[in-house]
């Protein structure tokens, strides 16, 4: 049997912990105020609980605007004590110096970046010798198959800075749902109080209306078709899948506010929205990140580039064109759907 | 350059200036739609309809879309005919 150790309140690791948690109650007259300073590190841990349950649902007191003077002084107090610890001034510092370091590595990357490039409108440059440029309008057609020279060149030579512009949206959603969602689950009193805050958002808006779901009924279908149409004549005609993904996500959000949450979670859901933007980045990602390893010098992909003009012709960029059209138009509409109630 | 372009031109200025200046937000952000209306229909003359499109479906739609749902989850919009809310938003406001 090993002895049971005295004093074990103030051994190493006690204290780690209470300095991980951040009390700082070790002091001289220890050992004379147990029971206060149990009670009192009780207190702080509950002021703590209640201050971040405050802040998680601060957005309802905004709402309910019952907020007095006194209720924000006494968060600024709690507040202030929270911040005054130790552990978390010590994490403060760190943390400063942590993205000081990371800041300046950044600055240092893009500096050196820039320094390395060629003079700004310099006329040696490939870029402006007429040799990209040229080479693009000259053999664009003939390379990628695509009549419309941009989403050529979009899709096809920078393929891979779109590739990041749908990871960009996807990510912008991604953050967007994590700022501004609001949990249903947890908490089963919660849920009540969303849905009133809900009913009271829902206060000033029309329900149910005539001229704007007989609008909404001719107008969505034909607004979704031009969408499609943009995208699969993306190669052909101006156009091409950003536009034709905002142009159909603005056809959802028009139904949306026509006829409500009831008929668009019938067939776009939050599984729906992962789906699809899964296998629309994941085959982006796979038909296109080769062409990065390889450098740029592709290797054949095995599709005919078929006669230009054709709907189907040009190889890859077609079904790159619905890939990033899926995206956009998934992000547009969870964008809407999160803003309006905190979930898709 | 000719005198429709130069019209325009000024209408982009005029729009810019008036979003900024407008005490409303509803009326900044409705400004700001016909902004890139606007700036669609300049798109068009420059010869870039790909831009175009894009700047309409989102520059005019989505984006201010959002802004009328952001404007009224801060209680920035409010029902007509109601006055009562308002005064009580004035006594906030004053105290």
């Amino acid at each position: 049997m090993s002895r049971v150790r005295e004093n074990y309140e103030n051994g190493a690791w006690m204290r780690f912990v209470r300095f991980i948690d951040g009390e700082t109650k070790e002091g001289e007259s220890e050992k004379e105020k147990d029971g206060q300073q149990e009670d009192m590190e009780k207190n702080l841990r509950l002021a703590k609980a209640a201050g971040e349950r405050e802040a998680v649902h601060a957005d309802l007191y905004h709402r309910k605007r019952e907020r007095s003077l006194s209720d924000l002084s006494h968060m600024m107090d709690q507040y202030e004590t929270w911040s005054k610890t130790r552990g978390m001034q010590l994490f403060g510092k760190i943390y400063r110096i942590i993205a000081f370091g990371i800041c300046m590595l950044v600055i240092a990357v893009l500096l050196i970046t820039v320094a390395n490039m060629p003079e700004f409108g310099s006329p040696d440059t490939p870029a402006n010798s007429g040799e990209v440029p040229g080479r693009y309008i000259e053999k664009g057609q003939e390379e990628t198959g695509a009549v419309n020279i941009v989403t050529g060149m979009i899709l096809d030579y920078r393929a891979f800075d779109t590739l990041g512009e749908s990871h960009v949206l996807f990510i912008a959603a991604c953050t967007v749902l994590i700022l501004v969602r609001i949990d249903h689950r947890k908490d089963g009193s919660l849920v009540h109080k969303e849905l009133a805050a809900e009913e009271d958002d829902r206060k000033l808006e029309p329900k149910n209306d005539k001229i704007l779901q007989k609008s909404a009924f001719i107008l969505v279908p034909v607004i979704i078709l031009f969408g499609i149409y943009v995208i699969l004549n993306g190669h052909i005609s101006p156009g091409g899948g950003f536009s034709g993904g905002a142009i159909i996500g603005a056809g959802l959000i028009l139904y949306l506010n026509a006829f409500g949450f009831k008929k668009t979670e019938r067939f776009f859901t939050y599984r729906t929205f992962s789906a699809v933007s899964l296998f629309a980045l994941l085959f982006y990602s796979v038909a296109k990140c080769y062409s990065f390893f390889c450098g740029a010098n592709h290797l054949e992909s095995g599709i005919p580039l078929g006669n230009a003009g054709d709907i189907i012709s040009s190889g890859l960029i077609l079904p790159l064109n619905i890939c990033v059209g899926c995206v956009v138009a998934c992000t547009m509409y969870s964008f809407y759907a999160i803003f309006r109630k905190g979930g898709i | 350059m000719s005198f429709f372009k130069i019209i325009l031109l000024l209408f982009l200025i005029v729009c810019a200036l008036a979003t900024s200046r407008s005490k409303n937000l509803l009326t900044s952000v409705v400004i700001y739609m016909s902004y890139s209306l606007v700036m669609c229909i300049i798109w068009i003359l420059l010869e870039s309809p790909d831009l175009a499109i894009t700047e309409a479906a989102v520059g005019a739609g989505v984006t201010s879309i959002l802004f009328f749902v952001t404007l009224k989850k801060i209680h920035e919009i409010k029902e007509m005919g109601a006055p009562e809310e308002e005064n009580n938003k004035g006594e906030e406001l004053k105290g």
